[in-house]
C-alpha cells in the first residue's frame, strides 16, 4: 500500500531570527564536497532547498521547505515522472536525471517549496536529508525555529 | 474483478495507481493502440530537439506493469465496445470482458481537409509523429508549422534547435492566443523572431503544393511558402470515434460526474477525452492538460476499485518554456468584459505579470519570466481566497506567505498538508 511521510519540518515564525543558516547548511549538505568553503566558492553553488522568507518592512521571518504532502500535486502534475515518493521513507524526491525543467511542479506546489535548482535546469527540493539521517537545517538552527515533528 | 482500460497514457497510469491503492488483487488489462509503454506526450518536442534520449520519454520505470500486475495489450486498437454485454472488441476480433471499464482514449489532432499531397505532412501529437519528422528534417530544411498554440510552438522551438528554417502560420491575430494577451504574446513572438522564425498571423493554409511530397504551402493571403516539411498543430479533439452511435453520451468529449462515471454503469472516463468539472466556471468541459489527466484517472481508479472519491474539479493551467524564457498561466485568460485586471510589464527584462480578479478572487493569471513560487498563487485561486487586501503584492517576483494575512498563513503552513 502507499507510503506516507512520518515526519515534517515546521517553522516557528515567532522565534526565527532570519539568519539564513538553514540555507547555508542546506547548501552544504547537498554539495558534492560537503565542505562549506568549497561549496560556496563553486561557480554552480547548489541552491538551498529551504526558503527563508523575509521582506523589507516586515519584522517576521521564517524558513519553509517541502511538506511531503499526503496528496502531492507535484507528483501528479510532473510531466516526466521525475517527481516520486520514496517507498521506504515517504519522502518526495525529484529524479534530477529525468527532470526537464518544465516547472509544472512550481506552478502547482501550494507551499512554493520547489525551486529551480543550479543553472535553472532541474527542480530542486527538500529531501529531509535522507542520506545523512536527520535534516541538517533543523540541527543547526541557532534559535530552534525549525522543528521536526512526527505526524 | 477485471478492470479494463482503453488507452495507455497519463489518465490510464493514474487509474492503475488509483486502483492499486485499494485493490491489489483484481485483474487489470490495458489496451493501447500505440506499441509503447506509457510515455509523456509533452516530451516529444524535447526528444525531437535532442534534449532527451529514447529512454527518457517513458513516464514510469520499466517494471511498472509487472509491479502493478497489469496486462498490457499494445499495438492493438480497440474498435468497438458492447456496453450491454460488457465487452471490448479489438481489431483482431478478440473480445475482452470487463467488470469496470475506463475510457482514456485521449485526444487526436485535428487535420484540416486541404487539397494536395500527403508526403512529409505531419501532425505533432505522438512519439511516432516525431520519429517520422526526425527522419526527414535536416539542418537548413524549411518547415512550415500551421498553428501557433502550445503544441505548434513547442514543435517550432524544437525544429529551430535542430537547425531548421521555421515559418509559423496562425489563424488568430497573435500567437498562444488561448493563454496570452497581446502584450504577452508579443514578448514571446519576438524571441522566436530573434531566432529566425517567421510568422504569418490572421492567415491559414489553403493548399499543399507538390507531387508526392509537399514542396510549398499556399496561404489564404495567397503567399506561397516553399517548404520541405509541413506540420499541422491546429488543435486536438476528443478521440471518441469508436463510441459514436452507441448508448454512451458524448458532447464534445465524454461527460462524467464527480466520480468520473459516464452515463453507463461501470463505465468511467478520464483525461483528454473526458468532460469533467471546471471548478472555476462550474461547468463540465474538456481541459486537456497532463496534471488533470493524472488526477482524473486516479479518481476514476479509486472509484472503480470501490473507494468513493469525489473530483473537486480542475482548471486550465500551463507551465511552458521556449528557449530561455518561461511562461506560467492558469484559469480564465481571455475573460469577456469588465473583469478587474492588474499587471506589471518590464519590457527590457521581458517580465510580464497579469492577473484577472473577479469579486476579490483570482480568476486567472499569466506570468512571463517571473515564475518562482507561483504555486502559492495557483493555490489562492484554487481555494478562492479573497486577495483584495494584498493584490498589488501579487505582481511582485518575490510574492510569498509573508504577504498573506497572519492567521491564514499560520493555518496553511502549520496544518494543511
Amino acid at each position: 500500500m502507499e507510503s506516507k511521510i512520518r515526519k515534517r519540518i515546521y517553522p516557528k515564525e515567532d522565534v526565527c531570527i532570519g539568519c539564513h543558516l538553514c540555507e547555508v547548511y542546506c547548501i552544504l549538505a547537498h554539495s558534492g564536497s560537503k565542505d562549506l568553503v568549497k561549496a560556496f566558492n563553486k561557480k554552480d553553488r547548489p541552491s538551498p532547498r529551504v526558503t527563508v522568507e523575509e521582506k523589507d518592512g516586515y519584522y517576521i521571518t521564517f524558513a519553509l521547505q517541502c511538506r511531503h504532502c499526503d496528496d502531492p500535486l507535484c507528483i501528479k502534475a510532473c510531466i516526466t515522472g521525475a517527481m516520486y515518493r520514496d517507498e521506504k521513507t515517504g519522502v518526495i524526491m525529484c529524479d534530477e536525471s529525468k527532470c526537464v525543467g518544465c516547472w509544472t511542479c512550481i506552478l502547482v506546489c501550494p507551499y512554493g517549496a520547489i525551486r529551480r535548482g543550479e543553472n535553472k535546469k532541474v527542480a530542486s527540493k527538500c529531501d529531509l536529508c535522507i542520506e545523512r539521517g536527520t535534516p541538517i537545517c533543523v540541527e543547526n538552527c541557532p534559535n530552534e525555529a525549525l522543528e521536526l515533528k512526527e505526524v | 474483478m477485471r478492470y479494463v482500460i482503453i488507452g495507455n497514457s497519463i489518465a490510464a497510469t493514474g487509474c492503475i495507481e488509483g486502483i492499486r491503492r485499494v485493490d491489489t488483487e483484481g485483474e487489470i488489462i490495458v489496451i493501447s493502440e500505440e506499441p509503447y509503454s506509457v510515455y509523456s506526450r509533452p516530451l516529444i518536442s524535447y526528444w525531437l530537439s535532442g534534449k532527451i534520449g529514447d529512454n527518457d520519454i517513458y513516464y514510469r520505470p520499466g517494471d511498472f506493469y509487472r509491479k502493478n500486475q497489469v496486462k498490457l495489450i499494445s499495438g492493438v486498437k480497440a474498435t468497438r465496445v458492447d456496453f450491454d454485454g460488457k465487452e471490448v472488441f479489438l481489431e483482431t476480433g478478440e473480445g475482452i470482458h470487463y467488470d469496470k471499464l475506463l475510457i482514456a482514449t485521449g485526444g487526436k489532432p485535428f487535420v484540416p481537409s486541404i487539397p494536395g499531397p500527403k508526403g512529409n505532412v505531419f501532425t505533432f501529437s505522438n512519439f511516432d509523429d516525431v520519429k517520422a519528422i526526425d527522419r526527414v528534417i535536416f539542418r537548413g530544411a524549411s518547415v512550415v508549422v500551421v498553428g501557433a498554440g502550445l503544441i505548434g510552438l513547442k514543435a517550432a522551438e524544437a525544429l529551430v534547435e535542430r537547425g531548421c528554417n521555421v515559418t509559423v502560420v496562425e489563424l488568430a491575430g497573435r500567437i498562444l492566443s488561448s493563454i496570452l494577451d497581446e502584450e504577452g504574446a508579443g514578448i514571446v513572438q519576438r524571441e522566436f523572431e530573434k531566432r529566425g522564425v517567421k510568422f504569418f498571423l490572421e492567415n491559414s493554409a489553403t493548399k499543399v503544393i507538390g507531387e508526392e511530397d509537399v514542396e510549398a504551402v499556399e496561404l489564404k493571403s495567397l503567399d506561397t511558402i516553399p517548404t520541405n516539411v509541413l506540420i499541422f498543430a491546429i488543435g486536438v479533439v476528443p478521440n471518441v470515434d469508436i463510441f459514436r452511435g452507441t448508448s454512451l453520451r458524448i458532447n464534445r468529449g465524454i461527460p462524467v460526474n464527480s466520480r468520473m462515471e459516464t452515463n453507463i454503469p461501470d463505465v468511467y472516463s478520464a483525461g483528454d477525452v473526458a468532460e469533467a468539472l471546471d471548478m472555476l466556471t462550474g461547468e463540465n468541459r474538456v481541459i486537456p492538460i497532463l496534471p488533470n489527466a493524472y488526477i482524473e484517472g486516479e479518481i476514476a481508479g479509486l472509484n472503480m476499485a470501490g473507494k468513493i472519491t469525489e473530483y473537486p474539479g480542475g482548471f486550465p493551467m500551463n507551465s511552458i518554456g521556449f528557449f530561455d524564457m518561461h511562461i506560467m498561466t492558469a484559469g480564465l485568460l481571455n475573460p469577456s468584459g469588465g473583469m478587474e485586471t492588474i499587471k506589471r510589464m518590464e519590457k527590457n527584462k521581458r517580465i510580464y505579470r497579469k492577473l484577472y480578479i473577479d469579486d476579490g478572487k483570482i480568476a486567472g493569471f499569466m506570468f512571463i519570466n517571473s515564475i518562482d513560487r507561483t504555486g502559492i498563487i495557483t493555490d489562492l485561486m484554487r481555494q478562492r481566497i479573497d486577495v483584495s487586501d494584498f493584490k498589488e503584492r501579487l505582481l511582485a517576483d518575490n510574492f510569498g506567505f509573508l504577504d498573506l494575512p497572519k492567521e491564514f498563513r499560520k493555518e496553511k503552513i502549520l496544518e494543511m498538508v
